[in-house]
């Protein structure tokens, strides 16, 4: 099945495994993405603190690139953040005249527009689970991800809030795709009950104390119930778990030691695809001993800082206008 | 039997008016007009303990006309928009929304006290608005610099890990139709102050 494919700004770089996994998984799974022409930033939880018709004009864009394609009228995120921008954004131009004739005011000076409604728009596990489904990827596991006892983690802008007249594609507390999904991979899942609880966004920038605590909770749950990783299927998820693990640990002085991968990589590897083929590696805190329990090897990290390009410093500076 | 008496209908007009404020500048229907003040959304809230109102009592505020009170409030900045309160509200009440809206009319009137969060968001849309993309390092770095400069000594280990890895890029990606979203940046904005 064909869709149109909105990366988002994190899978281009520091979650760009997730990125390189998804592609890995799409062709033996059947799915052709169409990555949507010249995207922009979907504003995060960012813009739309700040002024209301910009950052739904931001958003709506990126509909509107995408509506072009006569193709498909799907539309796929892998980042919760984006999928719920978008969605949101398609939403609300359908529930509110007001904003969507705004919206499409501001687009029209840029020769665009998009009527709310046009586009379906999806997070990548949904379509996994119900457009390849379970008994289609079941069909194509080869390695078994048998003794590796998995959390599994939703966190929040996958599952909520309600939108539109489709809702959610799982529950919004207690979901169980991702679950039903690792035990068909082969993996032990956890029943973990912090699975759709909140990783902090993007407070450890702004309150360190308050995005730590959540990152602790959720972290240490994972421990006590004995998990070898977290699986996730956010890159804002997987950086404040993986990424910020280590300060969470300098700040509580507990330490913690629990890696965090993306579900596409474990759809990969149960396929039996190569972990440096799925960006595994790339962690901060280590998936390698985890993975060794069910015969997986990755190579040692390469170590090795590539030069920074002569136009990035001196660092920061900001862009200057035009 | 005094002017005491005769005065409450003046408030009563301010008070309707911030009330109507904020449902005006919430998309959609928000039902914030609903709210019963059980204090779901409080309960509910992971970071409610760092919050010098809970949402429940800011609605409350909201509709008795407390604007200085409320604009002032880091509540809306605490918000991690987790969507617990608005999945769980039995009024269904748009919680995380009106978060936003109040983030807005905050900035908007320069009222925000003793917060980052603004100033964040500030630097990361300006990225946005220059370049269409989101820039981690540009951001990160600004932003430690502007409050916490000595911070950086505290994540430093983590910042070599994301390099070390190649999870850091040092130059922003530019989309090629900047001047296409500029236009529509702009054009949203011009509407945005109208409204």
């Amino acid at each position: 099945m064909k869709y149109n494919y909105y990366p988002g700004c994190s899978l281009e770089k520091n979650a760009a495994s997730y990125h390189i996994s998804a592609m890995a998984i799409a062709k033996p799974l059947g799915m052709e993405f169409v990555e949507v022409d010249d995207w922009n930033c979907c504003g995060a939880t960012e813009y739309v603190s700040l002024n209301l018709t910009a950052s739904y004009a931001l958003i709506a864009r990126n509909l509107a690139l995408a509506a072009k394609n006569e193709e498909t009228k799907q539309l796929v995120a892998p980042c919760s953040a984006c999928y719920l921008n978008l969605k949101k954004c398609d939403s609300y131009m359908l529930e509110s005249p007001s904003l969507a004739e705004k919206v499409n005011t501001a687009l029209a000076a840029g020769g665009l527009s998009y009527k709310g409604g046009t586009l379906k728009v999806r997070h990548l596990l949904d379509v996994v689970v119900n457009d390849i489904g379970y008994d289609a990827i079941a069909a194509k596991v080869t390695k078994p991800l048998k003794g590796l006892r998995v959390a599994p983690y939703y966190g929040c802008m996958i599952v909520r809030p309600k939108l539109g007249p489709d809702g959610t594609f799982d529950d919004v507390e207690y979901p169980k795709t991702l679950d039903k999904l690792l035990k068909v991979l082969g993996a032990e899942v956890i029943d973990f009950p912090l699975k759709s609880h909140c990783c902090g966004g993007h407070m450890t920038q702004i309150s360190e104390g308050t995005g730590y605590e959540l990152i602790r909770q959720l972290v240490k749950g994972a421990t006590e119930y004995k998990a070898d990783l977290m699986v996730t299927l956010c890159p804002m998820c997987q950086l404040n778990l993986d990424a910020f693990q280590g300060p969470m640990n300098s700040y509580f002085d507990t330490n913690y030691n629990m890696p965090v991968l993306y579900f596409t990589q474990m759809i990969g590897l149960a396929m039996g695809m190569d972990p440096t083929d799925l960006g595994i590696g790339a962690e901060l805190v280590d998936a390698r001993p985890a993975l060794a329990k069910i015969g997986v090897e990755v190579p040692e990290p390469e170590m090795v800082i590539k030069k920074p390009p002569k136009e990035a410093l001196p660092m920061p500076s900001l862009p200057e206008e035009k | 039997m005094s002017s005491a008496t005769i005065s409450p209908p003046k408030e009563e007009k301010s008070t309707r008016s911030f009330l109507e404020e904020v449902i005006a500048a919430t998309p959609g229907e928000s039902h914030l007009i609903d709210c019963i003040q059980c204090g779901t959304c409080g309960g509910s809230c992971p970071s409610g303990r760092d919050m010098d109102h809970t949402p429940r009592a800011l609605f409350a505020m909201i509709s008795v006309g407390m604007k200085e009170q409320v604009l002032k409030s880091n509540t809306p900045w605490y918000c991690v928009s987790c969507y617990y309160c608005t999945v769980r509200c039995p009024q269904s009440v748009h919680i995380t929304d009106i978060m936003y809206t109040l983030k807005r009319l905050a900035v908007k009137e320069n009222a925000y006290e003793k917060t980052k969060a603004p100033d964040f968001s500030k630097t990361f849309i300006e990225w946005v608005e220059n370049y269409g993309r989101a820039f981690e390092l540009g951001l990160m770095s600004m932003h430690l610099l502007k409050h916490n400069p000595f911070g950086v000594f505290k994540i430093a280990g983590m910042g070599i890990g994301m390099v070390t890895k190649g999870r850091m890029a040092f130059t922003p990606t530019r989309i090629k139709g900047m001047d296409n979203l500029k236009a529509i940046l702009n054009k949203a904005k011009e509407l945005e102050a109208v409204a």
